[in-house]
């Protein structure tokens, strides 16, 4: 069985965004890191391979040559090869872009089971997983915290709003992963200079001979959310602070 | 151009959910004229009484769809009821909550019917005369305004962005169809349901949330809590070290890694007020912090705070709101 990751490279959390003066998002200075829930969906498949249910496990990603230190990472953790789709000179790609892109990739380099994290806390649209599996036609389960393989299905317990679902699907689908579906390993020294001999291939959107259409949505400006002042603080003794700050939430913020 | 804008309405606990009237503001503020009509549908069995009460929103028609299989009750099964009815529904616009249902069915829809999309929108506005949508990424560091270039398309709606559409006093008339699904269309089975006792109100819906960090200090912490959650009928929220500490479930959590949340007021108890935590809560309308540390990062980005000890200043805090809402 060939378990294939699906990565992005995304901004590191801690990062401040600051907008150029053209209104873009300044994203040269910024740490990059991979995208956190992919790191869960990353763990999972090298257990996976640990456990011999899987022979192989591969990281995807589409991104540019900056990229691949993401992936090198992916390496390092124990995954045993890696794809780059390079889309420098696409001038980004919307989710159905990237999944278009993914999905080709995929049958290309052939897949039983996909992992991705559910969404990417950059672009926070939690899309292209769903688009993933819809253009290649397998089932999915979204949002999972525990994962258990057979040899021809999975079984998923996922967090539904409220509740706690266990879902069952065959073999091949889609699974992304939810924050408690494990805890990622650090790379260890000696697998960081063994990544630097593990199979990373580039692709371009060309070589996948897929159609690109053009994006279903453009963004007409990015912007700071407007900042709060401070806290406005109550002191006194605590009952009445408490009575002080009481009185403002109704009076003033009318929230109660 | 008149279009037809579906909502999809989910059913929980056998009652409408929260969110169903802000997503029909959502869709009253996107007709573009009269003619523009809003369908609400209601997808699942046993749902004549939802149905009625949903009849009551400001809609032109509701739609309760079945299917012709036996009902497990997966999103997959929404999912494929939605898309063997569409001719039918013939919708432009389909209208969802920004909910584990939504998060899931909506890019497939989008993907199979050649539809844009949009998640997790918080506001609309108007360029040029086109309706725009705004949404936080980066974790609410970074706000976008969206123009949808395509005609149709599929929106999710963050729970609490949006004020509830009222009652008009009409009642719309309520559809049933029953449709046939194909037959290998259901390729996902449940297994098990394990319902939560998370409290009475659902974290990602609640008006109000106390929450808890590290500063409560262990389990009993959070138990601690409770009675001023009780009297303001929240829910209880965490921070992720208290997650991890064991104090308290994971579906507590708020924040980057854990759950979204716009509450009209966010009590924030013993947190550091950290990015991430920060990325989960800071479209809440009123942030309150209660910490011992006058230097905490959540003082800069709560509108009111006390700097003091929380097991000082939650008792009284308790029993001011009792005071002002029980009279
Ligand atoms: C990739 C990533 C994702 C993350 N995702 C999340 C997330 O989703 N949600 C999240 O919350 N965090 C998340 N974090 C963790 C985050 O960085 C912080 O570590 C965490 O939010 C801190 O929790 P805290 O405020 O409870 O604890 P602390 O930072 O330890 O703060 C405790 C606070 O309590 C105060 N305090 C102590 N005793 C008292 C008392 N008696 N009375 C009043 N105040 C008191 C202290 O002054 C302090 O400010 C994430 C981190 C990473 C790297
Ligand atoms: N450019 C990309 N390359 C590889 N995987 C991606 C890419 N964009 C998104 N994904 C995957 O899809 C998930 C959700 O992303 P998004 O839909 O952008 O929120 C991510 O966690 C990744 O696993």
């Amino acid at each position: 069985m060939k378990v294939v990751v699906l990565v992005k490279q995304t901004f590191a959390t801690e990062a401040r965004i600051e907008l150029d003066e053209s209104g873009e998002i300044i994203s040269s200075r910024v740490k990059k890191v991979v995208n956190p829930y992919d790191e869960f969906a990353v763990e999972e498949a090298i257990q996976l391979v640990e456990r011999k249910q899987a022979e192989k496990a591969a990281v995807l990603s589409l991104g540019n040559t900056e990229t691949q230190e993401g992936l090198r990472q992916c390496l390092a953790m124990g995954v045993d090869e890696a794809v780059l789709i390079d889309e420098s000179g696409m001038g980004g790609a919307d989710s159905s872009i990237t999944a278009e892109l993914l999905a080709a990739a995929l049958k290309k380099i052939g897949f039983d089971l996909i992992l991705s994290g559910y969404v990417a806390v950059d672009d926070n649209a939690a899309q292209v997983p769903m688009r993933v599996a819809e253009i290649l036609g397998i089932p999915h389960v979204n949002v999972v915290s525990r994962l258990e393989v057979q040899e021809n299905s999975v079984k998923a317990w996922r967090e539904a709003d409220g509740r706690t679902e266990v879902l069952a699907t065959q073999l091949p689908c889609l699974v992304t992963a939810d924050k408690s579906l494990n805890k990622p390993r650090y790379p260890t020294l000696p697998n960081i200079m063994k990544a630097k001999k593990k199979p990373l291939a580039t692709y371009t959107p060309a070589d996948l001979g897929v159609d690109l259409k053009s994006p279903g949505c453009r963004v007409v400006r990015h912007f700071l959310p407007a900042g709060r002042a401070g806290a406005h603080l109550f002191d006194g003794t605590p009952s009445e602070a408490a009575a002080a700050l009481v009185s403002a939430l109704r009076n003033e913020a009318k929230v109660v | 151009m008149a279009e037809k804008i579906i909502v999809l309405a989910e059913v929980q606990n056998g009652a409408l959910r929260k969110n169903t009237p802000q997503l029909v503001d959502v869709a009253r503020r996107l007709k573009s004229n009269a003619e523009s009509r809003i369908i609400l549908v209601l997808a699942g069995p046993k749902i004549e009484s939802v149905a009625t009460e949903a009849a009551g929103l400001p809609v032109d028609q509701v739609v309760r769809l079945e299917h012709d299989q036996a009902w497990q009750g997966t999103s997959e099964e929404i999912l494929e009821t939605l898309h063997a009815a569409r001719q039918e529904l013939e919708g432009d616009i389909l209208v969802l909550g920004n909910t584990s249902l939504g998060k899931e069915i909506g890019p497939c829809l989008a993907q199979r019917w050649g539809w844009g999309m949009i998640s997790d929108v918080i506001r609309l506005e108007d360029h040029q005369g086109k309706p725009t949508f705004i949404r936080p990424c980066y974790a609410g560091k970074v706000f976008d305004e969206i123009e949808m270039l395509q005609p149709q398309f599929v929106l999710t709606v963050r729970s609490n962005a949006f004020p509830p559409a009222e009652n008009d006093g009409r009642q719309a008339e309520i559809l049933e169809r029953v449709i046939a699904l194909p037959k290998d269309a259901l390729k996902t089975s449940l297994v098990e349901v394990v319902e939560r006792p998370t409290g009475k109100v659902e974290l990602t819906e609640a008006d109000v949330i106390v929450s808890g960090g590290m500063g409560v200090k262990g389990p009993e912490g959070f138990e601690f809590l409770k009675p001023l959650a009780e009297v303001l009928g929240a829910a209880i929220g965490s921070s992720r070290a208290a997650v991890l500490a064991g104090f308290i479930h994971p579906s507590h959590q708020v924040g980057q890694t854990g759950k979204t949340v716009s509450p009209s007021l966010y009590i924030a108890c013993g947190i550091s007020g950290a990015i991430q935590h920060k990325a989960g809560m800071s479209t809440s309308k009123c942030i309150v912090a209660i910490n011992k540390d006058p230097d905490a990062p959540i003082f800069e980005f709560a509108d009111y705070g006390i700097v003091g000890d929380l097991f000082e200043v939650v008792p009284h805090l308790t029993e001011e709101f009792r005071k002002i809402l029980q009279s």
